[in-house]
């Protein structure tokens, strides 16, 4: 096994060499994907637990205080005792509500990252799904987590987790096209839905530099929208704590109510990364044209750091505006997609296809 | 940019008749709730989010201080008036105190006159300080609750100085305040006034700027001028409607006829005006503070009292102005050592209930706002 930080795609193959050696093919691949899925299901549970204690540190500098600080060094195992103490928390159900779909709701809403997940490219040859329609599938597949809030909303027997429900019904659906069409500005560029050739043409540049003006414009609308879609920062009406109690999870409790979090931050960790793939690169190092040197320099550095670095500032960015912004009230946020975002990125498309059309970008 | 949401028209908020065939619901909000900040409970008639009705129902945290009052001695009344409004406790105790006083017809010393001021526009700081920070994170902004608190620290810390208690003061009694105030009193207030006047302008720029807040309040829980004056709303919330009901102004009391400061008015009519009311006053408070602080005559810090007061037989009101507007206190006095009847005019209650007028047509989102605007606090309402 030739294991090295920088490609993956030798040491991922070994693996499956390996694994053929040893097993007949077919049971050969079904190990490799619960390999696959293990892996995922860690990752997933490491980045609930980490991304819950960066959140609260951060909002925590913002507003002047320590934040967690107790359980353990810093603070850092809060969450671990968080997640413990829900798992043995009693799941109740509240009388006359939809039992199944009360308790379906909460594993649909954690099915749809799950599979976003496995799409993402972390590094060269480190991707679990490399369609040719990789950015179709994860806008696609993104969706079906709002029928988990729906069905959240609907099967509680609440009137706010229901009013929660229809307003994140309303807001994910309309927010899901300036998403789409700011991610299609790109890959009117890229000329690929494939998620690792996508990253591939960012090897002399990102296009959020080589991208000219529309490039700017999509990225705004992308961290606007898909903020919005996972109900966070000031468009969290679905959980407006002020108005609704709680929104659609209202009733929920113990590791169902812990789902629902965990999907939430799995959602928020997903955004981060489909807008590093896309805008910044995703694992490619910074890259300035032929400029031998710095590009060398910069390759130095593993694209899983890139990859996560990249990630970092994005989800600082979201939570950043998450802890200083009032929220918004529902017609408002509808009016502000459907009169502002989709026109604009819709002319904003035909802008990015001039400017390919031209060849005015870089 | 700023005005980025300005198509959205009225016509959209107050919600038009739909086509198809809707039914109205009604939704509890409260009594635990977690934008109510205390026990109230309101019904909601809603029709989709938009708010046909709402029915305050109060009493969930009714302690009937006034029956108390019948069997208390005075000084004894004035402890309990620190738990109806809480955040404006200071005010409270002087507008009971002060009613003795006018009884016993007792001039107090200009010292205990400068002080209550004083303590009493710290208590109007300190009450508006949580309110900014409340409504932020009523409308979402969670980071402003925390701001407001470190600010309001501060004066809680200088109050502790003073009389040792920070929230529930009873600082005041018949004739006075209950001990001098602390030798470091006035450095300590002079700092708190050097550092908060720095800080009230990040208020401004967290909250006041920000285009999110400004469309999520303005023309929002409109309260004509004819409506404050029939609903009797007074503060802030008043002054917001352009009706000119400043106690402070109307009908001096302590050492408001010595100071020099200005009555808010606006004619907003909305919850953007009776925020920025608020705001103006935090400055005003700051200016009456300035101007007293380093004036404080020698001399008792209370008058003569017996241990027993008896107040003539009559019948004694006094107003005093309130983080929330106008307190009146109803004496009935048989001449005996406790009240024969004591009536507390609360601003809490007579400002809750303009909420059904205000919020007709508009969202349950906009309904917080309102809600915030109007500054309640339960323990006032309830009594």
């Amino acid at each position: 096994m030739n294991f090295s930080i920088y490609d993956f795609t030798e040491f991922i193959r070994s693996i499956h060499f390996w694994l053929t050696g040893i097993f007949s093919p077919g049971l050969a691949d079904v190990i490799g994907l619960a390999i696959i899925g293990v892996c995922f299901l860690l990752f997933v549970t490491l980045l609930g637990l980490s991304l819950v204690y960066v959140e609260r540190k951060v909002a925590a500098f913002f507003q002047q205080r320590l934040g967690p600080m107790r359980v353990g060094f810093w603070g850092t195992a809060q969450t671990v005792a968080d997640i413990i103490k829900l798992i043995f928390k009693e799941p109740l159900v509240t009388k006359n509500s939809d039992k199944f779909l009360f308790n379906l709701a909460a594993f649909i809403v954690l099915i749809a990252p799950f599979m976003v997940i496995g799409a993402v490219p972390f590094a060269k040859g480190l991707h679990a799904l490399d369609f040719d329609i990789g950015l179709f599938y994860i806008t696609a597949v993104s969706s079906i987590g709002v029928t988990g809030i729906l069905l959240a909303g609907w099967s509680s027997n609440n009137k706010y987790s229901l009013i929660g429900a229809m307003r994140s019904g309303a807001q994910i659906v309309s927010y899901e096209l300036s998403v789409v069409l700011s991610l299609i500005t790109i890959v009117v560029l890229t000329g690929s839905l494939q998620l690792s050739e996508i990253v591939a043409s960012q090897s002399d540049g990102w296009w959020i530099f080589k991208g000219n003006i529309p490039a700017i414009i999509a990225f705004i609308i992308f961290i606007v929208a898909s903020t919005a879609e996972s109900n966070r920062g000031p468009f969290d009406l679905a959980e407006a704590e002020s108005e609704l109690t709680a929104g659609f999870h209202t009733e929920y409790s113990g590791i169902r109510f812990a789902f629902f979090f965990l999907a939430e931050y799995v959602n928020f960790f997903i955004i981060a990364a489909v807008g590093a793939t896309v805008f910044f690169g995703g694992w490619m190092p910074l890259h300035i044209g032929n400029i031998e040197f710095f590009n060398n320099a910069m390759d130095v550095i593993p694209p899983v750091i890139w990859f996560f670095g990249k990630v970092v500032v994005l989800l600082f960015l979201i939570m950043w505006f998450k802890w200083t912004f009032p929220r918004l009230r529902i017609d408002q946020l509808l009016t502000l997609e459907w009169k502002y975002l989709l026109p604009i990125s819709i002319v904003n498309i035909l802008l990015m296809s001039l400017v390919a059309l031209n060849g005015w970008h870089l | 940019m700023s005005n980025i949401f300005s198509l959205i028209s009225d016509k959209d908020s107050k919600g038009t008749s739909s086509a198809t065939e809707t039914q109205e619901y009604f939704v509890n909000m409260g009594p635990q709730h977690p934008s109510t900040h205390g026990v109230l409970r309101l019904l909601l008639t809603l029709d989709g989010e938009i708010i046909r009705k709402v029915e305050p129902h109060i009493g969930y945290i009714h302690r009937s201080i006034e029956k108390m009052c019948e069997k208390d001695s005075y000084q004894q009344i004035v402890h309990l008036t620190d738990r109806m409004d809480y955040l404006s406790c200071h005010m409270n105790n002087e507008a009971v105190c002060l009613a003795v006083e006018k009884g016993l017809q007792l001039e107090v010393p200009d010292r205990v006159k400068f002080i209550r001021t004083i303590i009493s526009e710290l208590t109007r700081l300190s009450s508006h300080q949580l309110w900014w920070g409340v409504m932020g994170m009523d409308l979402g902004a969670i980071t402003t609750f925390l701001y407001g608190f470190r600010d309001r620290e501060q004066i809680t810390d200088i109050f502790e100085e003073t009389c040792g208690a920070r929230l529930t003061m009873n600082y005041n009694v018949p004739g006075g305040v209950m001990f001098d105030i602390h030798p470091n009193f006035q450095k300590r207030t002079k700092d708190f006034l050097k550092y908060f006047k720095e800080k009230l302008p990040e208020y401004d720029e967290l909250l006041t700027g920000n285009v999110i807040f400004v469309e999520r309040t303005k023309d929002i829980g409109y309260l004509s001028k004819e409506d404050a004056i029939s609903f009797g709303v007074t503060g802030p919330s008043g002054r917001a409607s352009g009706f000119a009901c400043d106690v402070r102004k109307k009908d001096p009391y302590s050492a408001y006829d010595r100071v020099d400061f200005k009555e808010i008015i606006r004619t907003d009519c909305d919850s953007f005006g009776r925020y920025k009311v608020r705001i103006a006053e935090m400055y005003e408070s700051l200016h009456i503070i300035e101007q007293l602080i380093d004036n404080i005559p020698e001399g008792d810090f209370k008058a003569k009292t017996k241990a027993v007061i008896k107040l003539p037989p009559g019948e004694y009101y006094q107003r005093v102005e309130t983080a929330r507007g106008e307190l009146g206190v109803y004496v009935i006095s048989d001449n005996k050592k406790s009240p024969y009847r004591v009536k507390f005019r609360s601003p809490g209650f007579s400002n809750l209930f303009a909420l059904d007028t205000m919020a007709k047509g508009y969202k349950i989102a906009d309904l917080v706002a309102m809600m915030s605007t109007l500054d309640l606090v339960i323990p006032d309402i309830d009594r």
